[in-house]
């Protein structure tokens, strides 16, 4: 009972939630660019371990498509994608969100293609941060479980589709150690699903889908802009509920050593990790610095974001994706939360890690030493090759 | 048929109303409107056979008028009509005739 510790890769801790969330319905594409979640748990479906029907589709539009379906029918539906399957299933994406459907999608972060490139880059999910979705981004493998757990409640709490991101290799294949909770205790905490309309009730028959177009559209973008400002307290009233399982605080961004800090570092997903460590690094040599972890990038906590930076110095945000013609994804949303504020810090972009590109402890230090010493540009690129190599 | 506030219409574009189209007129979106000359038509039923929204009125054998609220205002009435007893004319300002 209670909290149970285990080694599991950031893929096996999204297979052991959907596991245990034993949803109705999974639709997913079963092979390249699907990771080994699915792999994982397609052997739970083999082994009678959940009761889901597992639908094996041939491709992932048509796995969006099938989980639009089963979703819209009543069912408590998830899947999970990758990459170009993510940018494969666009069309449908943007529909689940509109149909206001709960689906919840495990995103293994990495790079779109062209070059043709597997590895970890934020380009796939920040390509549909427009598309009506909620976005978690997890730090290692025990924040993939727990956003499991807190975006199958949220979706359903709210009718909106949900992602949860991990990263690409660095957290999806690396083995570590982390606590999930007991099947009983996961399972109350989710709950029963009971869809206030859906398609196989037949005491309350719906048309879902039809036509909608110049005299109502405008009214249901309206509603869904309306239901993504009630997504961060139904954040807070479940993750109040998580904390006292797993005996942890949540809030949409998690700071480090920012009561103090006077430089600091905003990321995504397990750079947010190697920041932290560069903190503690730099924190021995007496430097007041900090970090911010942006957990819930849509809706975008900007309130709880500028709480935390207004009267820093300077913030720098890391990127590991860009935006082509103008600057950086996260860069540009941290810049236009702090703009109304006259205490608001001096922001810098760094770009990095693209296409897998690694990051380390150094980077991150250089990025802390530039906003100390005034040298960073506005805009900042992170390990990228300027010169040829001698 | 008036028209609802996002806030009072179900979420996700679902209708909960079945069989509502019913409602629906189809027509409010024509830019110009048939008229019909009862004393110059002969009865031939060419609109009626090719008007695809089959919005020409016919009772017991003849044409007895044409049903604005379906008629999106294609003309093919009128320019089919033999005797021109079908002639188009402007919709005006509120939407239809």
């Amino acid at each position: 009972m209670g909290v149970i510790k285990k080694a599991m890769t950031g893929a096996d801790a999204a297979a052991e939630a959907m596991r245990q969330i034993n949803p109705d319905v999974v639709a997913a594409y079963p092979i390249t660019p699907q990771t080994p979640i699915m792999h994982r748990f397609a052997q739970f479906v083999a082994e009678g371990k959940v009761k889901t029907e597992f639908v094996t589709v041939e491709s992932e539009h048509s796995a969006m498509s099938a989980c639009v379906g089963a979703a819209t029918a009543g069912g408590r539906v998830m899947t999970a994608t990758s990459a170009n399957g993510l940018a494969l299933m666009f069309e449908i994406v943007y529909i689940a969100a509109s149909n206001r459907l709960p689906i919840v999608m495990n995103v293994v972060n990495r790079a779109l293609s062209g070059p043709i490139n597997i590895h970890c880059d934020h380009s796939d999910s920040m390509a549909c941060r427009d598309s009506g979705w909620i976005q978690l981004y997890s730090e290692n493998a025990e924040e993939v479980y727990e956003n499991n757990l807190i975006a199958i409640k949220l979706a359903e709490r709210v009718n909106m589709p949900v992602m949860v991101c991990q990263d690409g290799f660095i957290t999806s294949h690396s083995v570590e150690s982390m606590r999930v909770l007991d099947d009983a205790s996961v399972r109350r905490f989710i709950g029963q699903y009971k869809p206030k309309h859906y398609l196989l009730d037949v005491e309350h028959p719906i048309t879902s889908g039809p036509f909608d177009f110049y005299d109502y559209y405008f009214e249901h973008k309206r509603q869904q802009i309306e239901a993504m400002t009630k997504v961060i307290p139904a954040f807070y009233e479940i993750v109040d509920e998580l904390g006292k399982l797993m005996g942890k605080h949540y809030e949409t961004v998690e700071e480090y050593y920012l009561a103090d800090a006077e430089f600091v570092v905003v990321s995504l997903n397990s750079t947010a990790g190697t920041v932290k460590h560069t903190v503690d690094e730099l924190r021995k040599q007496g430097k007041r610095v900090g970090a911010l972890k942006i957990r819930l990038f849509r809706p975008f906590p900007r309130e709880d974001i500028a709480k935390y930076l207004r009267g820093k110095k300077a913030v720098a945000v890391l990127d590991r994706a860009a935006t082509f013609g103008h600057v950086a994804p996260l860069y540009h949303e941290i810049r236009s939360a702090l703009y109304e504020f006259p205490d608001k810090p001096r922001v810098v972009s760094y770009i990095y890690g693209l296409g897998g590109r690694d990051v380390n402890l150094g980077h991150i230090t250089k990025v802390f030493n530039e906003l100390e010493s005034g040298t960073a540009q506005e805009e900042n690129y992170l390990g990228v090759r300027d010169e040829d190599e001698p | 048929m008036k028209k609802k506030s996002w806030k009072s219409i179900p979420e996700g574009g679902i209708i909960t109303t079945p069989g509502n189209s019913l409602k629906f007129k189809t027509g409010d979106w024509k830019t110009h409107y048939p008229e019909w000359n009862k004393e110059k038509c002969i009865q031939c039923l060419r609109c009626h056979f090719l008007c695809p929204e089959g919005a020409i009125k016919v009772k017991n054998g003849k044409v007895v008028g044409i049903d604005l609220d379906y008629c999106k205002g294609c003309g093919i009435c009128a320019d089919e009509c033999p005797v021109k007893a079908i002639v188009m004319k402007k919709v005006g300002e509120n939407g239809s005739d």
